[in-house]
């Protein structure tokens, strides 16, 4: 196949597999079969298109054009690449995961549930691939909508206002900030096509880069900036897998995804580098790093912990976008890779000891490790993959965020990342050494000792996920060499 | 003179003697037949004279062979094309879903008379379009007027009456105010026509008479247009009229108006004296945007559905007076782009709306539980075309909205890109109340909810795929917007 | 300078005018409203009429190459505005005689009144049968 069809193709397979999905409804197999073929071969597509594409020179796929020279379009470039195949990846394995998860969990309406899970993955890929801020616009919105479904999946009160919440903050900043940016952009500049070293000119006035900046930033609300981080908490009370593919890869990464973009192709890193703004802005994300931390610290529900967690990493990315060095940027997109199979291992953990031991609370998993060794063990190498240890893939992301840090030259934003994977260690390494080494404090289980793990399925997803995170410390040199490309 | 020379008075003139004729046949089903008939006609005529103007320019029709100014002139220029097409375009679909809802809601003795009324209310307002006469604009307006207080008073509800009596006097008070705008103009100039209007007006721009006639039209046109502090008769005259004429009335009586208000600012008047001699665009903005902002929030209280979106109505004609006040070209853009755009959402709500009455004789958001599940094809549509009036892309909503901000930005008034996009957010709200209640809210066990009937969601699905379509492919509406857009700031320039 | 005779006639109009434009606001009971708007309208009919009268002006049609004449125009005009206005009183007769069915009164008060228990009804309890579902 062709490039362009090759494009083409990547969108079409998750909204034909949702359809799919729709008119195979009524037998759980053939639906689910479905799902993971898709899943499969959109996986196998975009690694097809990575091998094809030269990135130097990317053909590119018009869908439309709704504006008078702004038009809908896609095309390759290394970060969507990135992002794409991380999110093509995880699909199919959270489809073995959910399968899994959604039987033993006795969902309803599964049919629905993956439906839009799948329309949420065409969204995602048409983000990754967007040629154009407009182009990434459209999709946001429609990864919005498409997973407000799941989120609010239980149907029941407390369903609702969170996904009030997601909406509100979700479409409120995209809304309110993003679009009257891009709108400013497409003012002032006439194009909002992503390019090399940005596409404002070098007399733009540097206040109302600032201030467009700012908008962009904050009016990512998917990144989870505070203050309009309150979303991603809320957004737990999605099943699980939801919680794991959308809520630490597809959706949230979605947001960073955004912002990288915006600062690389938009604003250019030169132009960010010369805005004091930016500082004030990696200042907030280093304030949410921090705060974000120790609320995760107090909070007793294992999914609200973790969103907390991601609310922090996230912005590990916003600061590297908005340090203004390529070291920043190279960083934050692999954060985007070595986060996302570590928090997926953390979530699918929780998901399986939610359905296997029927637990949802940090100080109820004492002693768990001796019934749940596998997702234990598990959850052990996904919290320290996140604290950046080796032999683990979150270590390089975070070198080369701290190395982009020391080329900002403000120590301060050294010592945040510093401190933070302390706080991290604190709150996330603690869950799985207290499941192996204290006793277990309620002992009503007839037997205490037997092994009572997840679902097969589930158990296979959370090992492909581990091997992932263990594999991208020791094949971490081709993701550098893709990022290298952008500059 | 062949019969393609005459289809500028033949859109009016067709619907306008399809009404006696349906009183003479006075039979339901064959007064719906001619009724979708001539509105079938309409619209073909109306696209063939798209394809006229688009090819030959304006197109001046002498009524009875008298020539202009002393005889009455109808004049098809682009944006009276345009708008010639939305209004038949939105009467077929409506005809359409018209014959189950009608049938259900009038009592059948009248129904022919209720075509009736709705054929002249349809050839009044295509007749405000089409003439190029300010005196003729009066008689037209009147007829729709006067019809569109009987079809309303024909709701089931006895506040119904209520809401057509206030109509009536606050209607008649606004025909008296052009009325009397007229009268000083042709005072003045000695003129009707309005283009030799415009060619006489600037002489004596600098009079009281004119500008006192500029005033009287202004807010006379102003009260049919619902323009914010003048709204008071619209949210319960759209709330309690019959379904199909809500969905008429909400989808075109407010945007020919809206085009009435362009015609007289730009067409008449030109841009110099409308805003220097007359501080109308501070007006104009200001009023658009409390009427966006508050119209916005008392929507998102209102418990009956109907009511909440004739609110709505209100906050979008908002954007549209907004988008003439701020007298860019792209402004204007926006505004002529939003009134296509809105007659589609609009148009598809009223009838989802229209749908849901049908089946569960109400529109009050308790009675939604559940309909999620018992509707789905109505309610999706209500979703779709909730997100239209949000602005999300890719749908119309989003690109009027595009434009408008972009006005906005272009005049460096970023705390009105702003605030247009906070009634974005607020529209959120009240379209995500509608949404909850249907999806999460539990089904009534005792009553039996079937989806709406084919007729229903034909002309409802064919309107909001129309508005994705032309949220995509937008080159037939951007252009014709801004091609008459220019034509008419040319006016003014 | 303007003879009083001249603008006499628009201060008239504006008497007429503004006493109709009172009565409609002023008044609560719909019949005296609607004859107030009459009023209103037909205190723009003078003005039209008055608009095409010029002093010492002959009829155009019956004298023979008259060279001052009165503008026949307005007064043409002005017989479809009435027509509108007999149109528009009668349609608004209608819906008071309505009214006056429905709710009994053709007092505004005593109607808005209505109204408002009305919408109550429609707030509390919606439809036929259903019930507040949880």
């Amino acid at each position: 196949m062709t490039e362009l069809q090759l494009i083409t193709w990547i969108l079409l397979i998750p909204v034909i597999a949702s359809v799919g999905i729709l008119i195979t409804g009524k037998y759980p197999n053939l639906r689910e079969a479905v799902s993971i073929f898709a899943g499969i071969g959109l996986f196998s597509l975009v690694a097809q298109l990575a091998a094809i594409t030269s990135l130097e020179n990317p053909q590119s796929l018009v869908l439309a054009e709704p504006i008078p020279g702004l038009t809908l379009s896609l095309s390759l470039e290394p970060l969507g690449l990135l992002f794409a195949l991380v999110a093509s990846f995880l699909w199919p394995i959270t489809i073995l995961y959910a399968i899994g998860y959604m039987r033993t969990h006795q969902e309803k309406n599964q049919t629905r549930f993956y439906a839009a899970f799948a329309v949420s993955i065409a969204a995602a890929m048409g983000i990754a691939l967007s040629e154009n801020m407009l182009t990434l616009f459209v999709f946001y919105e429609i990864l919005t909508l498409s997973t407000y479904p799941l989120v609010t999946h239980a149907g029941n009160e407390k369903s609702r206002k969170a996904g009030r919440v997601y909406l509100g903050l979700l479409m409120g900043t995209s809304v309110g900030f993003l679009l009257l940016a891009m709108i400013w952009t497409w003012q002032l500049t006439g194009t909002l096509d992503f390019k090399h070293g940005g596409v404002f000119s070098a007399e733009a006035d540097p206040a109302i880069l600032g201030v467009l900046l700012v908008l962009y930033v904050i009016g990512t609300g998917k990144a989870a900036i505070m203050p309009f981080h309150r979303w991603l908490p809320a957004a737990m009370v999605a099943p699980t897998p939801v919680s794991a593919l959308l809520h630490a890869v597809a959706v949230v990464k979605a947001g960073v995804f955004t912002i990288l973009k915006v600062s690389v192709y938009l604003f250019g890193i030169d132009t960010i580098a010369g805005l004091a703004v930016a500082d004030w802005l990696a200042g907030l994300a280093g304030l949410t790093i921090l705060l974000a931390s120790l609320i995760a610290m107090t909070k007793d529900n294992l999914k609200t912990r973790l969103a907390y967690s991601t609310i922090s990493q996230l912005s590990y990315i916003i600061m590297g976008a908005m340090l203004g060095v390529t070291a920043g940027i190279i960083g934050g997109g692999m954060h985007i890779a070595m986060h996302a199979f570590g928090k997926i291992t953390l979530f699918f953990c929780a998901g399986a000891i939610m359905v296997a031991a029927h637990k949802t609370k940090v100080s109820e998993l004492d002693g768990l490790g001796r019934r749940m060794p596998f997702t234990m063990l598990a959850f052990l190498i996904g919290s320290l993959s996140i604290v950046g240890l080796p032999p683990f893939g979150g270590t390089w992301s975070k070198w080369m965020l701290i190395q982009g840090t020391m080329d900002n030259g403000i120590w301060l934003f050294t010592m945040v990342l510093l401190i933070s994977s302390l706080l991290n260690i604190a709150y996330l390494v603690v869950i799985p050494v207290r499941a192996f080494f204290k006793p277990e404090n309620n002992s009503n289980a007839a037997s205490p000792t037997a092994i009572n793990e997840a679902p097969l399925a589930s158990l296979l997803a959370i090992s492909i996920a581990v091997t992932g995170c263990i594999l991208l410390f020791f094949w971490s040199e081709p993701i550098y060499q893709l990022l290298g490309g952008i500059f | 003179m062949s019969f393609m020379d005459h289809l500028p008075i033949l859109v009016v003139i067709i619907p306008l003697l399809t009404a006696p004729l349906c009183v003479l046949l006075n039979r339901p089903i064959l007064a719906w037949f001619v009724s979708i008939l001539s509105a079938l006609i309409s619209f073909f005529i109306a696209i063939q004279l798209v394809f006229q103007v688009n090819e030959l320019g304006t197109i001046s029709y002498w009524l009875g062979g008298w020539e202009p100014p002393w005889g009455i002139e109808y004049r098809i220029d682009l944006l009276a094309a345009y708008v010639l097409l939305i209004v038949t375009a939105i009467a077929s679909l409506v005809m359409l879903f018209a014959k189950k809802s009608v049938e259900k809601e009038i009592p059948e003795n009248r129904i022919a008379y209720f075509y009736a009324a709705f054929m002249l209310a349809f050839a009044g307002l295509l007749g405000i379009v089409a003439t190029g006469d300010a005196f003729n604009v009066f008689v037209f307006l009147e007829i729709s007027s006067l019809s569109s207080y009987a079809l309303i008073s024909m709701g089931k509800d006895r506040r119904a009456l209520n809401a057509s009596f206030t109509y009536l006097i606050m209607g008649t008070i606004g025909a008296t105010f052009i009325l009397i705008g007229i009268g000083s103009l042709y005072m003045m100039t000695g003129t009707l026509n309005m283009a030799d209007l415009a060619a006489r007006l600037p002489e004596v721009a600098d009079t009281r008479t004119v500008r006192a006639g500029f005033a009287f039209l202004t807010v006379g046109v102003g009260l049919k247009l619902a323009l914010f502090p003048l709204h008071l008769w619209l949210p319960n005259a759209y709330a309690y009229a019959p379904s199909v004429v809500t969905a008429f009335l909400a989808a075109t009586a407010t945007k020919v108006a809206v085009y009435l208000l362009i015609r007289i600012i730009l067409g008449v008047f030109t841009l110099d004296f409308s805003l220097q001699l007359m501080p109308l665009d501070t007006l104009l903005v200001t009023l658009g945007l409390i009427g966006i902002i508050s119209a916005s929030l008392v929507a998102v209280y209102q418990g009956d559905i109907k009511r909440m979106f004739a609110y709505s109505s209100v906050a979008q004609i908002g954007y549209m007076v907004l988008g003439i006040g701020l007298a860019t070209t792209t402004g204007l853009t926006a505004s002529i782009l939003h009134l296509f755009n809105h007659a589609l959402m609009k148009g598809a709500l009223f009838i989802a709306l229209g749908a849901i009455a049908f089946r569960i004789g109400s529109t009050s958001i308790k009675d939604f539980s559940g309909l999620g599940k018992r509707m789905p094809w109505t309610m999706a549509a209500i979703v779709a075309g909730g997100l239209s009036l949000i602005g999300i892309p890719p749908t119309v909503g989003f690109i009027s909205k595009w434009y408008l901000v972009l006005a906005a930005l272009e005049l460096e008034l970023w705390p009105i890109a702003l605030l247009i996009l906070v009634g974005s957010i607020l529209a959120v709200i009240y379209i995500w109340r509608l949404v909850e209640a249907a999806y999460f809210g539990k089904p009534n066990p005792y009553q039996y909810v079937q989806e709406a009937p084919l007729s229903m969601l034909l002309p409802l699905w064919i309107l909001v795929i129309a508005n994705f379509y032309f949220g995509i492919q937008t080159d037939f509406s951007i252009g014709l917007a801004s091609s008459a857009a220019s034509e008419l700031s040319g006016v003014g320039r | 300078m303007i003879e009083l005779p001249g603008i006499y006639n628009y201060l008239v109009v504006v008497f007429l005018m503004m006493a109709g434009f009172y009565v409609v606001i002023a008044q609560g009971n719909l019949i005296k409203k609607l004859v107030g708007l009459s009023l209103f309208q037909t205190s723009v009919f003078i003005f039209y009429i008055s608009m095409g009268k010029i002093s010492g002006g002959e009829a155009p049609i019956f004298v023979e190459g008259a060279s001052l004449y009165s503008n026949p125009l307005p007064h043409v005009l002005i017989l479809t505005a009435i027509v509108v206005g007999v149109a528009t009183t009668a349609v608004g007769l209608a819906i008071v005689v309505r009214i006056h069915e429905a709710y009994g009164s053709v007092e505004e008060d005593e109607i808005n009144a209505k109204d408002l228990v009305d919408d109550a009804i429609t707030e509390e309890a919606p439809s036929v049968n259903s019930r507040e579902s949880q």
